[in-house]
């Protein structure tokens, strides 16, 4: 049994729809790269998947429970969202906070837990992301690569079942782009289950696992990432790779 | 200037600074904190879209904001003793002031709390916290922040504007210049006088102000403190 199934999101913005049914499950440890054009839904799908938008119809089943993502309980809603976590496209740290209160506040607030315990978490949290020496820094005065990477300790701190992340990557400067996917291999490689929507060939090429294609609200391929590129059955998925190729030839 | 101008300067100043500290200054503290006590929760209510008491909070603050402060103060002092309703002068004032600052304290907190990018909400949502704990440790403090100048704006003209509760006979700083001058006939010298005393006060008030938005603006992105590292590019 899967850790995680979804089946036949949809879901509409006004007239448009974005998402037409989407089917996909997760086992544990699998990382998933999500990948598609812009406006292909991966990114709504992402917000989907943890409650961030609100799905119209289908069904999700976590952990053996099945939920209609169309009439979600609040409760259920917080008790999905405790289970997950999520790295945000521009990062959203908590502008009050400093890099270890971003870490902690989850913590703290949500979950009860000591101040001193959260603490020592956040610090081995910052540690992992190697930013244990910026813990007192508020997010303006971080790269935005620090910045991602703090984002990322605190959706580790936590200790979710799953890491949702969206485009973690694509408002970074090239050069800081590395060390954020640097600490995701890592991840990766400790047996974090992690569904990435990303234009990162390279990550999802030799990181992931697993690849979905996206494309106008509908999965057009999935396989493992070996199969997807070294031999993609659709079309238009050897379109896609071929355009993504060329570019990074240029 | 003579000697009995110098007399009735020195009169005047040991009077103007009784009233100040027995009226003047409790009429703007308790006046601005009942504000803003009233302003958070007109703000709060708007930006939850909390049904009815939305519509409530729009009401009053199309009320207070539209109509002229000296008007409310004479028709809450003179008026609504006509209903029954009879108050002393100064919690008049006192309740005057708080509803009209709150009304616009209540549109500076609502647009600061708007100003909070959805971003940390849904950050909030995503590490497990709920509506109430996001607000409470993430986007009111951010707000505070953002409304900080505004609201400092708020109090300097609030304290000067409590020189209209002497139209409704409370004995504050200016009703005490008033007297001496029906008394010596100086009017030149009393007013400045007086003026210059609300002066020093909104002076305190600025370096006030100054004081802690240094301090607020650790986390803030246009703060200019000399160690501040290049928050893009730089690693």
């Amino acid at each position: 049994m899967s850790m995680l199934e979804i089946k036949n999101i949809q879901k509409s913005f006004g007239k448009t729809e974005v998402l037409k049914g989407i089917d996909l499950s997760v086992e544990k440890g699998d990382v998933i790269a999500v990948l598609g054009s812009s406006g292909s839904g991966k990114t709504t799908l992402l917000r989907c998947m943890n409650f961030l938008e609100k799905a119209d119809f289908g069904t999700m089943t976590f952990d053996e429970v099945t939920y209609d993502l169309g009439h979600m309980k609040r409760s259920d809603i917080a008790l999905l969202r405790k289970k997950t976590a999520f790295v945000f496209q521009n990062y959203n740290l908590f502008a009050n906070k400093t890099a270890l209160e971003n870490v902690t506040l989850g913590l703290t607030s949500a979950r009860k837990i000591d101040k001193k315990e959260a603490a020592e978490i956040g610090m081995e949290m910052l540690k992992k992301v190697g930013l244990e020496d910026r813990a007192d820094f508020y997010p303006v005065k971080l790269s935005g690569g620090q910045q991602q990477r703090v984002a990322i300790a605190r959706a580790l701190a936590t200790n979710p079942e799953i890491i949702y992340f969206d485009e973690p990557t694509s408002a970074l400067d090239p050069e800081l782009i590395g060390e954020v996917l640097a600490v995701m291999k890592q991840l990766a490689n400790e047996g974090m289950t992690m569904i990435v929507v990303t234009h990162e060939m390279n990550f999802a090429q030799n990181v992931s696992k697993k690849v979905v294609f996206m494309e106008n609200g509908v999965i057009l391929e999935q396989g493992t990432s070996k199969e997807f590129f070294e031999n993609p059955k659709m079309e238009r998925t050897k379109e896609f790779l071929k355009n993504i190729r060329s570019q990074h030839d240029a | 200037m003579n000697d009995r101008i110098l007399g009735i300067l020195a009169e005047g100043l040991g009077k103007i600074l009784l009233a100040s500290i027995k009226v003047t200054i409790p009429l703007t503290i308790i006046g601005f904190a009942l504000a803003m006590v009233i302003a958070m929760f007109m703000a709060l209510v708007q930006y939850a879209k909390v049904p009815v008491l939305k519509q409530i909070s729009r009401i009053y603050i199309w009320i207070f904001r539209g109509t002229p402060l000296l008007v409310q103060l004479f028709l809450a002092y003179f008026g609504l003793p006509k209903l029954g309703i009879v108050m002393d002068a100064f919690p008049c004032a006192v309740m005057v002031f708080a509803l009209n600052e709150g009304a616009y304290c209540a549109e500076t907190m609502r647009s600061a709390l708007e100003a909070v990018p959805e971003g940390q909400m849904e950050a909030g949502y995503c590490v497990g916290m709920n509506y109430l704990q996001i607000m409470w440790h993430v986007v009111i403090p951010q707000a505070l922040r953002t409304a900080f100048p505004p609201l400092s704006n708020s109090v300097i003209s609030m304290l000067k504007d409590t020189s209209l509760a002497a139209t409704i006979t409370v004995a504050d700083m200016f009703m005490a210049a008033q007297k001496i001058v029906g008394r010596t006939y100086e009017p030149l010298w009393l007013y400045s006088e007086v003026a210059l005393v609300y002066l020093a006060y909104s002076t305190v008030l600025t370096i006030i102000q100054r004081y802690y938005e240094k301090k607020l603006s650790a986390y803030n992105t246009r703060s200019s403190e000399p160690s501040e590292v290049k928050a893009q590019g730089g690693n």
